[in-house]
């Protein structure tokens, strides 16, 4: 990328890493990716009332090529799924992405054969957020968390420190299914 | 839609494929070559792109072929219009739908009469309540409780499509605006549409998708406070109309875009089967609300609005038109309201949970749970079995419809006797009317087709379910 | 009954019996034998309404003489075309022939006595254990002169799921052509272009048909896992 990969970690790359994010989450552009109900809240959070524009994210560029985060809002079809992944790919990075709504988390109350059941499974998704649909208020706390962890995000070498810590720690994790809380 | 186009050897020369001779097309164009044994291979935008290009004939460099893909800006959600265009002017369109296509029916099969609900309000999700509406209304009638259905609940029932087809008019002019450019009719619209969403959650819970016309009648009453935040909203909304009125009626740039835009005339209309805004535009006066009355309308004093130009400016002045027509009927709601229950009297029926505010948020009400658990043995059988079971609705088949804010919103539904549905089939207004935007766009050009899909106002959760 | 080749003899509609669209045995179905309710016995007969007797009341009576008679005039005996008509919750719904689908519809629009102009699209419904009349497609129509509402209902066999489009007459049911040849597999003959709209392009497999499964997939818990909707204990 930049002068950011060759710096060693220390001071020096913490003081850039701050600025960086900091740059990142003031104007982070979103991409149009509304589908299904939960567009017209995220249109709702954009609009008035729930001012997105505060945030510096306002403008929903249309063009995946000048966007940083996807906010995936809405059910997502077996024949939209190519769609978004060329969506996703087309965007440069640093891109995110947050699932917005049940049914682009989890396929929420549609557990049939036209919907992808988690839009994870076709992009990496940075923040999942709940709610059928979820409230502005709840998009805008979601929007700040994300904006929270790329104002912390590592670069260069403390990336790939970052990277591999997670990654061991993705292996030893419980899975789902053997977690038996007070059952055990 | 894939076209079969002609192919010999020789146009194969630039793939990577490897193994010529076979009689149909075959390999991929944008593929390593590899593959070439595995028949058709689609791109991901559902055919083969060059193939669509190369069967426009002669002067292709004339005819540009422009996919308006799903993910745009301007196409009303995920709507993806193949324009073929010779210049400005577009010569042809064709529509594809299908991006959100939910198996919203098939998932009914599978929930018991109730729930279907929430699974229906899903569907043109700008319009919950006409969808909620015309389902319970045609359990209603299958199970025959129509006219036990009480008087409170139908009121409630109007009232609350009366305001969704004022929010859904608003969403329609300020999305419209916004695709066109004016920016301000989208504030303006969605600052309105708050005002109606707060009486919603006020009522039912929820901004949208409210599961709360339930078959039968209403989930729970109105809370206390409900009846004065309409009437507030009442006095405020017109002075609101006028502004949106004043930025867009007069408006030179407004006028000069929708006007003579997207022209279906009656004739039309009437071969491709169009209800609603459109049709009204035309002139011809068509209303289920007028002409075959549910949920007491025939009792409400109210006007057909319609205009006579049959273009995109037509449908935006009829559209304001109605809401002022909706805003009337709402405060005869109000004026009609009467004490009484929301659920119909058969206990095998109604659904029996009342609801209340508790300290972690909605939940069953104190006064109903001492009611199931200490006074009526009766009730908590009902209670138990309408929940795990569900009530069982007499084999038979029937249509209802009723007038959405988009048009005509049928439901076909077929019972085999059980507690789920066998079969329910939504007519979608916007699935019938999108239908029109061929006809409506072609001749024109590319900006107009944009305002065309604008007027047809189509909900794409509607249109594929 | 629906081959075209055999001489159908109009049988006067009144001595047809309830149209029994399956015969379910026991209580609940996904219970994979292990039924201790004492309901596994249990044998029903579901049926739908079938014929009703005259007269209809409201519209219905003039709207079935004016049909049949401008069916007569046209030289086409109406017990022919049209296999049963049924009043059920104050609704009509004629159920046609499919060899004679497009002239009653045509019949429908044109007579002026009729004039259903408004044709609200095609509902299709799969009814697996209705031996020779599995695929049903419902027409709503509309009159906007007389305001009358009318549904008309043609069956097709699994085995060969053709019916006639009704492109022709209304070009309305374009899309609700497509999309119950994309939901079901009839095989609408004479539409123009018969693909698929809402699936995508190479989809295989009917969804809505009863025999392709939901496709939902288990839902995960801590600890634990639920089966998908269409596999779960249910009543029946």
């Amino acid at each position: 990328m930049g002068i950011e990969e060759k710096l060693p970690s220390g001071f020096l790359l913490t003081t850039v890493e701050g600025l960086a994010g900091y740059m990142r989450k003031g104007s982070l552009w979103p991409a149009t990716f509304g589908l299904a109900c939960c567009a017209i809240e995220m249109m709702a959070t954009g609009a008035g009332r729930y001012d997105l524009a505060r945030f510096g994210m306002e403008v929903f560029r249309a063009s995946p090529r000048q966007a940083d985060l996807m906010i995936v809002a809405g059910r997502v079809s077996q024949k939209m799924a190519p769609v978004l992944r060329q969506i996703y790919d087309q965007m440069p990075n640093p891109k995110w992405v947050l699932s917005m709504g049940v049914c682009a988390s989890s396929g929420g109350m549609f557990n049939n054969y036209a919907i992808v059941q988690g839009v994870d499974h076709v992009v990496p998704v940075d923040i999942y957020l709940p709610g059928c649909p979820p409230r502005p208020e709840m998009l805008m706390d979601a929007i700040l968390k994300l904006h929270a962890e790329i104002q912390a995000m590592p670069l260069g070498v403390d990336r790939v420190k970052a990277a591999r810590a997670a990654e061991e720690a993705a292996m030893k994790a419980l899975p789902t299914i053997e977690m038996k809380g007070l059952l055990a | 839609m894939t076209v079969q186009v002609e192919r010999t050897a020789d146009d194969m020369s630039d793939a990577g494929s490897s193994a010529p001779g076979a009689e149909e097309l075959h390999g991929d164009p944008y593929g390593t070559g590899e593959d070439a044994h595995e028949g058709r291979v689609f791109t991901i935008t559902g055919g083969d792109w060059d193939e669509i290009a190369d069967s426009l004939g002669e002067a292709p460099e004339e005819r540009i072929v422009v996919n308006m893909g799903p993910q745009h800006p301007s196409t009303h959600g995920v709507l993806r219009l193949i324009l073929e265009l010779e210049g400005e002017t577009v010569t042809e369109t064709r529509v594809g739908i299908g991006y959100l296509h939910t198996g919203i029916e098939k998932n009914l099969e599978f929930r018991n009469w109730t729930q279907g609900t929430t699974f229906v309000t899903r569907m043109d999700y700008l319009t919950p309540f006409f969808q909620e509406t015309a389902y319970c209304l045609a359990v209603e009638k299958l199970l025959g409780v129509e006219e036990q259905v009480p008087d409170r609940a139908s009121v409630i029932r109007v009232m609350l499509m009366e305001l969704n087809r004022i929010s859904s008019h608003l969403v329609c002019i300020a999305t419209g605006g916004m695709e066109m450019g004016a920016l301000s009719a989208m504030i303006f619209g969605f600052r309105e549409r708050e005002l109606v969403l707060d009486i919603f959650e006020m009522i039912t819970g929820l901004r949208m998708n409210h599961a709360y016309i339930r078959p039968g009648g209403l989930a729970q009453d109105l809370p206390p406070g409900a009846v004065d935040k309409v009437r507030e909203f009442l006095a405020l909304m017109p002075k609101r109309m006028k502004d949106i009125e004043a930025l867009c009626n007069e408006n030179a740039i407004f006028k000069g875009r929708t006007q003579g835009v997207g022209h279906l005339d009656l004739t039309g209309c009437m071969a491709l089967g169009i209800t609603g805004p459109i049709l009204r535009s035309t002139g011809l006066p068509h209303d289920l609300r007028k002409s075959q009355p549910y949920c007491g309308y025939e009792t409400y004093d109210f006007d057909v609005c319609t205009w006579d130009t049959a273009d995109a400016y037509g449908r935006y002045r009829l559209r304001m038109d109605e809401c002022y027509q909706s805003l009337k009927i709402v405060e005869q709601c109000l004026d009609k309201l009467k004490p009484g229950p929301v659920m119909v009297e058969d206990k095998k029926i109604a659904w029996p949970a009342q609801l209340a505010l508790g300290g972690d948020g909605m939940g069953n009400s104190l006064d109903h749970i001492r009611h199931i658990m200490g006074e009526s043995m009766e009730a908590l059988i009902h209670h138990f079995k309408l929940v795990t079971e569900g009530f069982h609705v007499p084999p038979g088949q029937v249509y209802v419809a009723v007038e959405s804010a988009k048009g005509e919103l049928g439901c076909h539904v077929v019972s085999d006797g059980g507690t789920r549905p066998y079969r329910v089939h939504f007519r979608d207004p916007s699935f019938n009317n999108l239908q029109a935007a061929a006809a409506m766009c072609e001749g024109s050009m590319v900006a107009d087709v944009i305002v065309a899909v604008a007027s047809i106002d189509p909900v794409m959760g509607g249109v594929d379910r | 009954m629906s081959d075209p080749g055999a001489v159908q003899k109009p049988q006067p509609l009144a001595v047809q019996e309830a149209e029994v669209i399956a015969v379910r045995k026991g209580m609940f179905p996904n219970s994979g034998g292990g039924d201790t309710s004492g309901y596994g016995r249990l044998v029903r007969r579901i049926e739908l309404p079938g014929q009703s007797p005259r007269p209809y009341g409201g519209y219905f009576d003039e709207v079935e003489n004016e049909l049949f008679g401008a069916l007569d005039e046209q030289g086409l005996a109406p017990e022919l075309a049209i296999e049963r008509v049924v009043l059920y919750r104050d609704q009509l719904t004629f159920q046609v022939r499919r060899e004679h689908w497009v002239q009653v519809a045509r019949t429908l629009r044109d007579d002026p006595a009729l004039r259903f102009e408004l044709c609200l699209g095609v509902s299709g419904v799969h009814f697996p254990q209705e031996a020779g009349h599995e695929l049903h497609a419902a027409v709503p129509l509309m009159s906007i002169t007389h305001n009358r509402r009318i549904q008309l209902e043609t069956t097709c066999p699994d085995a060969d799921p053709h019916i006639p489009s009704l492109y022709g007459v209304y070009p309305a049911v374009d899309w609700h052509e497509r999309e119950t040849w994309d939901m079901f597999g009839i095989v609408f003959d004479g539409h123009p272009a018969l693909t698929r709209i809402l699936m995508p392009d190479d989809w295989p497999g009917h969804p809505q048909r009863k025999d392709y499964p939901l496709g939902g997939i288990p839902v995960e818990f801590k600890g634990a896992q639920i089966p998908a909707p269409d596999q779960r204990r249910a009543y029946q």
